[in-house]
């Protein structure tokens, strides 16, 4: 099987393997470092390959494809393929992975242990977005959930028990769901192939599709915190270690929104075309509801956790609209709010080894005590709040002009109040910036705290350069996603 | 002279018989210092037997009495792989002093029941399978009042004994309606026959409670947590798993062959019982202290998945029944080993006591964490493709909702899991398991059981053995 997109799978594997036999502290980062760099390489690589492929003429909906046959009865097969929206995915993840090891650089106790668990994450991640067999699909998406009950419950902070278990049983209900609605379509479709790009020129029947629609997107919507099941996000990540937070915020909850758009909707029209309206509610409650709870909590994390629910009910409320340009917004608002909550986990992560508090009322003036970690702590606020110049505002910006074009007087409504999130992150930021990096420095004993060293700065500098450049040149994003987002959207436009 | 002939052809049971002599001579010849090469003899002789008799074949004797499909033969070969597994596990239990001299006694018993399971598995007609029935229970009550010194090892086996008579006794019953009925025992004469009427109804509900007591299904499940706790740790293993596999693929024989005409009556049935099955299963498993306990519930719910498959298609379901019951045996003989050695080394058996366990025995927590993984159906270990492969079964036949259910639970038999999980890895404790080293038995077999967790899902070539048996 050569397959260059195989590799996405095998060298987490070959990094697994190196770890378990590495003896040494110096062994174990030998060999994230490698394999991260490796990842990162390849799937810049990819991407470049990609886009030249592309300008070649080769208009193939997938590419780099190969199936072979796996458990035949049920034509499952190991089929691999990309298109934009998944290889601007696996950038995104090659880079906080890549980041999230420079992240952890100092963590204690079971490093070995918590690096391996860290890689097999990695593993289901990859493997989800390289493959389009509806069946392997699912179970990366299984294999991505249970590392982090481990990574929670061993080396995260604070109610970590009670943190893993509800996000592990919460997502598992999600991917109960999930399974049920990927039989209907089996089944529904006639039994004859897993085949993504084969299932869409099948109709499913409209009952089946009107029946496990909702089952399906509700699922995925589970892992993109949709709302009433957000739930989970923000004592997860509250609790989660920092490169996990990182992790999880910045491409885990992508593969719900991800899912949503290249399974329930684009397999299952009919159903979308029923239920789309009741999602959409959901969604916009999502987005304001999670800006207004940002500006209650006093804990770092969770004002990015709650954050991160509003930013990714954008993600979903975007791909509920049904345009075009809604659709790539939404796929660039996955690649922009993955860089940023990972940049603001990992700051807030290094903030929290030095002060031990992540309660904003106990901090102050940490801009003059160390200025590197609070600029850069700036930086990614102003682009969470979608400063033009950054990731958040080409991807906003192309959400909520897709958005309007959207005439039909309902969609406009919500279009409208989900906006007034913008002002809302505003304030949260601004409050949050203003209250704990300016004014005077309250406790006496974080004079003694020193700046970022160099491996968070690695770590930190990646990702502001990866925003900034988003930001700067985001019609590379956009192309490349559009050509792919019209295949599906074609589907359930008609 | 051509019955004999008849004979020579049921290789598998003939093998195991002949197992079962050696070890009945060994019994007898060895003297008490050499008992312990007892062990490695029966797994060797074991290992022969499943070797030689790999190649599924088909056999019909005795005018139709006597049928091994393919399918029944390949199960034969695992259910003996999990007796295997038992065996390996068995040693520091049965070379203590207080139980060394019935060395013998325990392998003679266990491969009885295990011929029983073969005929039970293999029958083709109800008297037939009511002696493998029996063959299978009888020396089982013996093998759970092993530990006779300890008071809940009689109790348990009174409890499993009692209850095994009673639900005998109903199956007869319902065997005795179902030959007035139709006038014939053999499964082939009466499938076409049976209608549907009332009298049938009842025949059948009576051998589907029967068999339903083997399977600890709900309602029947009430001997399960009280035996599974008093019994041996291995024999809890074997009922658990051996036991369970083989009446389940007899359950599914009897409802395809002999009740196919009835399908929609008896699924309505079986998709009831599988939701309270798997409901009941979980929750009282969540609240469970002792591990041999908590098994016994983890189990009663995994009985339900297996149910599932029996909703499917013939070949769908069969083959998917088949495939889960490897799947299970192997994960749940690995938690049984562990069980079983920590059991032996330290005498603790609590879900507290584990607290702690990676820190001191990292290995041991590791192989109890996949096979407990595989248990709750994550990938990439098998019991994720067993578990799918079932409910993809029921769902082919239209039943959504009773697949839906059953889904939702897996989240509740992950929070229990997990609560094991979180005991070995997260937990700290003043009073771990001190670190042991255990012997080579038992190492073999959890290293069986972990290659099976980890190999049998992503290599698909199993599955797919048994769905090309049961097609051609």
């Amino acid at each position: 099987m050569c397959n260059i997109l195989i590799l996405f799978v095998v060298i987490p594997l070959v990094m697994m393997l190196g770890l378990w036999a590495s003896r040494s502290l110096c062994q174990v980062k030998v060999v994230m470092v490698s394999g991260a760099s490796l990842l990162l390489a390849l799937s810049i690589y990819i991407v470049f390959n990609y886009i030249g492929l592309r300008n070649a003429g080769n208009d193939a909906e997938m590419l780099y494809t190969s199936s072979i046959m796996w458990y035949e009865p049920l034509n499952i097969c190991f089929s691999l393929g990309v298109d934009g929206i998944s290889v601007v995915m696996i950038l995104l993840s090659s880079i906080i992975v890549f980041t999230g090891v420079f992240a952890s650089w100092r963590l204690k106790p079971m490093t070995k242990e918590y690096f391996l668990w860290y890689t097999l994450l990695t593993v289901g991640v990859y493997g989800f977005f390289i493959s389009i067999d509806l069946f392997t699909m699912f179970m990366f998406y299984e294999v991505a959930l249970i590392p982090m009950f481990l990574l929670i419950g061993v080396w995260g902070s604070g109610r970590k028990e009670y943190s893993a278990m509800k996000l592990t049983l919460m997502l598992m209900g999600g991917s109960a769901l999930i399974l049920i609605g990927i039989l209907s379509i089996y089944y529904g479709a006639g039994a004859s192939t897993m085949n993504i790009t084969e299932l869409s020129q099948i109709e499913i029947p409209t009952n089946i599709q009107h029946t496990f629609f909702p089952l399906l997107f509700l699922g995925f919507g589970i892992l993109g915190a949709l709302f009433p099941f957000h739930t989970w996000s923000p004592d997860g990540h509250a609790s989660a270690p920092t490169a996990v937070s990182m992790l999880h915020a910045g491409v885990l909850m992508k593969l719900g929104g991800y899912g949503c758009f290249r399974i329930a909707m684009y397999l299952m029209p009919e159903g979308l075309a029923m239920w789309g309206e009741v999602f959409l509610i959901l969604t916009t409650i999502s987005v304001v509801y999670g800006a207004f709870s940002a500006c209650v909590q006093t804990d770092l994390k969770y004002i990015n956790a709650y954050s991160s629910v509003s930013h990714c009910g954008l993600v979903l409320f975007a791909l509920l609209m049904m345009t075009r340009t809604s659709c790539t917004g939404a796929i660039m608002q996955m690649l922009s709010h993955g860089l940023m909550t990972a940049l603001f986990f990992a700051l807030i992560g290094m903030m929290y080894g030095r002060t031990h508090t992540r309660d904003i009322r106990e901090m102050s003036g940490l801009m003059k005590i160390m200025p590197c970690l609070a600029v850069c702590y700036v930086i990614a606020g102003l682009a969470n709040l979608g400063l033009p110049g950054f990731s958040g505002f080409a991807a906003e910006m192309t959400i909520f002009v897709g958005s309007f074009e959207n005439t039909d007087t309902f969609h406009r409504v919500c279009t409208i109040i989900a906006t007034c999130s913008i002002v809302i992150t505003a304030v949260y930021i601004l409050r949050t910036v203003g209250k704990f990096l300016y004014g005077e420095v309250n406790n006496p004993e974080f004079l003694q705290l020193t700046d970022a060293s160099w491996d968070e700065k690695v770590a930190v500098f990646t990702l502001i350069v990866c925003v900034a450049g988003l930001g700067l040149a985001p019609l590379w994003a956009s192309d490349l996603i559009s050509t792919s987002v019209e295949p599906i959207i074609s589907q359930f436009i008609k | 002279m051509e019955n004999l002939t008849q004979f020579f052809q049921m290789r598998q049971e003939l093998g195991l018989i002949v197992v079962f002599l050696i070890m009945f001579i060994c019994d007898l010849l060895l003297p008490e210092n050499h008992r312990k090469l007892m062990h490695p003899i029966a797994c060797i002789l074991l290992v022969v037997q499943m070797l030689v008799t790999i190649v599924p074949t088909d056999i019909n004797l005795f005018g139709g009495m006597y049928h091994s499909t393919p399918i029944a033969s390949a199960l034969k070969t695992i259910l003996s792989f999990g007796t295997l597994l038992a065996f390996l596990q068995c040693t520091d239990w049965l070379n203590r002093e207080d139980s060394k001299h019935k060395i013998g006694e325990f392998y003679s018993l266990s491969l009885s029941t295990l011929i029983g399971m073969y005929f039970m598995i293999s029958a083709n007609h109800f008297l037939l399978f009511f002696l493998g029935l029996e063959l299978a229970t009888v020396p089982m009550a013996c093998l759970i009042a092993f530990d006779k010194y300890k008071e809940h090892s009689g109790e348990a086996a009174a409890k499993f004994i009692l209850y095994a008579l009673f639900s005998s006794g109903i199956f007869l019953y319902g065997v005795s309606l179902l030959y007035g009925a139709v006038g014939s025992l053999y499964f082939d004469d009466i499938a076409p026959l049976l209608h549907g009427c009332e009298l049938q109804i009842l025949a059948m509900v009576f051998i589907f409670a029967g068999l339903a007591f083997k399977l600890s299904l709900v309602p029947f499940h009430l001997w399960t947590a009280d035996t599974y706790q008093g019994a041996p740790t291995v024999v809890g293993g074997m009922l658990s798993a051996v036991s369970k596999g083989a009446a389940a693929f007899a359950l599914m024989t009897i409802l395809v062959k002999v009740f196919g005409n009835m399908v929609e009556l008896s699924s309505t049935m079986l998709s009831i019982i599988i939701v309270v099955t798997i409901t009941v299963g979980n929750l009282f498993a969540i609240r469970q202290q002792n591990m041999k306990r908590f098994m016994a519930f983890s189990s009663i719910s995994q009985a339900g998945y297996i149910l599932l498959a029996m909703l499917g298609n013939p070949t769908q379901g069969t083959a998917s029944l088949v495939y889960y019951i490897v799947v299970y045996i192997v994960a749940n003989m690995a938690v049984f080993g562990i069980i079983n050695a920590i059991e032996q080394k330290t005498g603790r058996v609590l879900r507290e006591d584990y607290k702690g366990l990676y820190a001191t025995n990292p290995k041991l927590a590791l192989v109890m964490t996949l096979a407990l993984f595989s248990l709750a159906g994550i990938p990439p270990f098998a019991g994720f493709f067993s578990k799918f492969l079932v409910f993809a079964a029921a769902f082919n036949q239209g039943f959504y909702l009773v697949v839906l259910l059953a889904l939702l639970n897996t989240v509740i038999s992950l929070y229990y899991y997990l609560l094991v999980v979180k005991a070995m890895f997260i937990d700290s404790s003043e009073n771990p398991i001190p670190t042991f080293k255990s012997n080579w038995f038992m190492r073999i077999s959890l290293l069986l059981s972990l290659g099976g967790i980890l190999a049998f899902g992503l290599v698909s070539c199993l599955y797919q053995t048994f769905n090309n048996l049961l097609i051609n």
